[in-house]
């Protein structure tokens, strides 16, 4: 791999313009990504997910460079309807189209960071390999006071054009006091066998809100990494949605770090994932000072040999008195051979908090479905109506309802 | 005033802190085949036991110290240890307790163990074990009518190596972790019980383990076998001297449980906690493990750790037999600069089978607590079920309390539910007592005990007594 890596990484550097001094930075990349390699079980953030093993089973051989001189066409019929929207175009890693038509052009700033080399607050392999071969990232700046009349979807949208191929994008979003910004991310795969890895940094200041609903739903033979760093100032809102469903692997990770009294954050979380795929989710949130509030609630559903993970640390260090923060993941299985593990972890050193975590999984409850059936609906629909329930409470969570009846009209959950 | 002052300084003092100057027998110090060969040698073993131990100790010099648990400790040299100590006594066994050298007999009398007949408490059979070896077992006769055998683990294996060879190694084998291979290497004393098929064992067992030696590391192994459709109840309960250094505690606990058979095994730990800048005390690195190896048998583990510098131990239960049951009940209370990582692992892997696990933690003071446990239902233990709890209380803020649970399940039959919390008592609570004329301390130890309640019922009587106040006495000065 290691040679694959050097090659790819200087076709990639031929088509930037970078200085030296980047070059020697992004380097510095490549060499800790080399030593380091992909995660595998023997870090114990990876325990439950084997990414070198997944990687090596579903892909074999990556390579790591990206010919990004053509322009893909973007294709409308993609586009979600009945939703007025702002847009950004991902087609195979390249960003196609950047669109902020509905909003005020001096309240939005789009700030083009391909060439600086913005350091990112991780310090894992992946991050490393992001931060190697980034072929453009973005910066984007919501102006003081301004709230986004529609809501930003990012589409994600591989083609058959690509194989084996592992792409890696960056986005950086920093919400100037009083701002707020709801934003999808929707991804669309008709490509097989790559890998993508996402790094998001959010910037929180005053009193801003920001709410990101993740949304990977169509059936793909991709291998899926996201990592959201979310640092809040005070007062400031996050809500994270994941529906974790289509990709063959896909691991979610949200970072928050609430820096300022009276910050909340709420991650909410769904698995619906059948054949053999293995889906992961692991939170962070640390309570770095007082009055700080977090609730995360994760919900599984696992048919077939599929595996669901959940990950899920409170961290409050001895400042952060009169944190409040709450954690309940759930999950069924419906076969023998699915699976469910989680890691539901508190790590507090401070006393006046109110802290809690629940985690139950099992099989579905045979006395709901007599009772259901009783009342003259057949096993199946008794089982998706109990299925249905399930999920739709972590569904109702969902504070936007624009954003709420899209995401239940993609699910078919109905009411 | 002087003597309510006397009074709560008593109380403060860890009163087993106290040596008991006695003549002893040393290995060599360090650690090496020569010393193995030294203790084999001087516990007149045979020569199947001596290749256990070289075995082990051949797996142990590959092995890596672990490094991923919480509570960090320095860098312990295995060469600077003694493997074995023993009263100069004690070298050709008294045979009755007339015999026995008195000032072993005035420590225990001071421990509040008398080993004297007329004295003994009622209805417990107690096998002393001082360093490294068992210095009087009591009520032997009367449970040998019933065909019970407890003795010390030395004597079984030169009395008893049918079944010795069976069982030692079978739950732990030496091929385990870094302490318990090193403990498989080195072990010296500790108890051996076998309970024959269908007898209840009529008394309470129980084993008072007594570090006084110092720079001595103690590794003492427990056996206990409950055959088909027997019941035993067993005591652990342990002291050391207080001393500047620490000192090493690695022990292996290996219980058997075959069909319809029950095994409940209590401790209250009390090893020496340091003093209250945390310097000396006990790192307490124990494994205890038991196998639910046939149908319809359970294993109860009970743990009260209110002692050692740091604590480090998993009480696990593997369920292997068809509708087997394992339980863990857990008391853990840190104070000053105490540190403990502790929890349980219950591995499902026959059908029907239960677990249930209740753990209250405690910190106080500038002390860390760490629950860290796993619950692992494999795909063939169709309709098992698992129950966790998990509740913390922190007193102050510059103490820490954390909650690391494993939860795995392959079986989409079985359930399992996971519960934690973590608070501080809460100021209503304290109100309401001190409002009824309860002193601040008082109040904290009512409602501390309620807390806990729940597993201190599960403890024997005698032990539930010493233990309430076991768990007032570790929180003094705590509050305020």
């Amino acid at each position: 791999m290691k040679e694959q890596l050097q090659k790819d990484f200087d076709n990639t550097i031929k088509n930037l313009t970078l200085s030296q001094r980047d070059i020697e930075i992004k380097k510095f990349y490549l060499d800790n990504f080399i030593n380091k390699g992909f995660p595998n079980r023997k870090e114990e953030d990876w325990k439950f997910s084997d990414l070198n093993q997944i990687i090596k089973k579903n892909i074999g051989e990556l390579s790591f460079y990206s010919d990004y001189t053509f322009t893909n066409k973007v294709d409308t019929s993609a586009f979600v309807d009945g939703l007025e929207h702002n847009k950004i175009v991902f087609i195979n890693g390249r960003i196609e189209k950047i669109d902020f038509d509905y909003e005020k052009k001096d309240q939005i700033e789009i700030i083009d960071q391909s060439e600086t080399i913005n350091k990112f607050n991780n310090n894992s392999s992946l991050s490393d390999l992001n931060s190697a071969f980034t072929n453009k990232s973005f910066k984007i700046v919501v102006k003081k006071g301004y709230q986004l009349t529609k809501p930003l979807i990012i589409y994600h949208t591989t083609n058959s054009k690509i194989w084996s191929k592992n792409i890696n994008l960056r986005l950086n979003f920093e919400l100037y006091e009083n701002s707020s910004l709801r934003l999808i991310d929707l991804f669309r795969d008709t490509s097989e066998k790559n890998f993508l890895n996402i790094f998001y940094n959010f910037d929180l200041k005053e009193n801003s809100i920001l709410k990101n609903y993740k949304v990977d739903k169509f059936e793909n033979k991709n291998i899926k990494y996201s990592f959201n760093n979310i640092e809040q100032d005070k007062n400031s809102i996050s809500e994270t949605f994941i529906l974790s469903s289509g990709s063959n692997f896909c691991k979610n990770e949200i970072n928050c770090n609430l820096n300022g009294e009276y910050s909340s954050a709420f991650v909410n979380g769904i698995f619906s994932i059948n054949n053999n795929k293995h889906h992961e989710i692991r939170t962070i949130v640390n309570h770095l000072t007082e009055n700080t509030k977090s609730y995360q609630l994760i919900k599984s559903v696992l048919e077939d040999s599929s595996k669901a993970v959940y990950q899920g640390k409170i961290f409050v260090n001895s400042q952060a008195q009169k944190t409040d923060g709450y954690q309940l993941s759930k999950a069924i299985l419906l076969n023998k051979d699915s699976e469910f593990n989680a890691k539901p972890e508190l790590e507090i050193y401070a006393d006046d908090v109110k802290c809690s975590h629940g985690s139950a999984s099992g099989s579905l409850n045979e006395d709901s479905i007599f009772y259901l059936m009783s009342r003259g609906l057949n096993y199946q629909q008794s089982r998706e109506l109990l299925i249905n329930g399930f999920l739709l409470d972590v569904v109702e969570k969902i504070t936007d309802p624009e954003v709420k009846n899209l995401i239940k009209n993609m699910i078919g959950i109905k009411e | 005033m002087d003597n309510r002052q006397k009074e709560i300084d008593n109380l403060k003092d860890y009163k087993y802190g106290f040596t008991t100057d006695i003549e002893n027998t040393r290995a060599p110090k360090g650690l090496n085949e020569d010393v193995i060969r030294f203790i084999s040698n001087i516990k007149k073993e045979p020569q199947w036991m001596l290749e256990f131990r070289l075995k082990a100790f051949e797996r142990f010099k590959q092995l890596k110290e672990p490094d991923w648990q919480k509570p960090k400790y320095p860098k312990i040299d295995y060469q600077d240890l003694y493997y074995y100590s023993a009263p100069k006594s004690m070298k050709d066994k008294p045979k009755n307790l007339d015999d026995l050298d008195p000032k072993l007999l005035e420590t225990y009398k001071k421990l509040g163990i008398p080993l004297q007949e007329q004295k003994r408490l009622n209805g417990i059979a107690v096998d002393a074990v001082f360093d490294s070896v068992s210095v009087a077992t009591t009520f032997r006769e009367e449970l040998t009518k019933q065909g019970i055998i407890f003795c010390p683990i030395s004597e079984a294996i030169q009395n008893h190596p049918e079944l010795v060879k069976k069982y030692l190694g079978s739950v732990i084998p030496v091929t385990d972790h870094f302490f318990a291979t090193l403990n498989s290497a080195v072990f010296t004393d500790g108890s051996f019980a076998y309970i024959p098929e269908g007898v209840r064992c009529p008394m309470e067992l129980s084993t008072y383990f007594r570090i006084n030696a110092s720079n001595t590391g103690q590794f003492e192994r427990t056996l206990i076998v409950a055959d088909k459709g027997s019941y035993v109840s067993y005591l652990e309960g342990c002291t050391a001297p207080m001393r500047d250094e620490n000192q090493l505690h690695a022990a292996n606990v290996e219980l058997v449980a075959l069909d319809d058979a029950e095994i409940k095994y209590s401790t209250v730990q009390n090893w020496y906690p340091g003093d209250k800048d945390g310097k000396g005390g006990i790192y307490n690195f124990v494994t205890k493990r038991g196998l639910c190896k046939g149908k319809n048998s359970k294993i109860s583990w009970t743990q009260v750790e209110t002692g050692s510098a740091i604590t480090w131990k998993y009480p696990s239960c593997i369920l292997k037999g068809d509708n087997s049951v394992g339980e863990f009940y857990s008391i853990a209370i840190t104070n000053n600069h105490q540190k403990a990582d502790t929890g349980t692992k219950m591995i499902h892997l026959g059908k029907n089978t239960k677990s249930k696990i209740i753990s209250k933690g405690i910190s106080a003071g500038f002390s860390d607590m760490t629950y860290r446990g796993l619950v692992d239902i494999s795909s063939k233990a169709t309709n098992s079920n698992n129950y966790t709890q998990c509740d913390s209380l922190l007193m102050g803020n510059k103490c820490g309390a954390h909650t690391v649970p494993y939860i795995k399940n392959k079986n989409s039959e079985s359930n399992i539910a996971h519960e934690a919390t973590t608070s501080k008592i809460s100021e209503e609570q304290l109100h309401y007592c001190q409002q009824r004329g309860l002193s601040a301390e008082e109040a904290v130890g009512l409602i501390v005990n309620g807390f806990c309640k729940e597993v201190l019922q599960q403890l024997p009587m005698e032990f539930a007594v010493e233990a309430q106040k076991l768990v007032g006495i570790s929180l003094e000065g705590s509050v305020g």
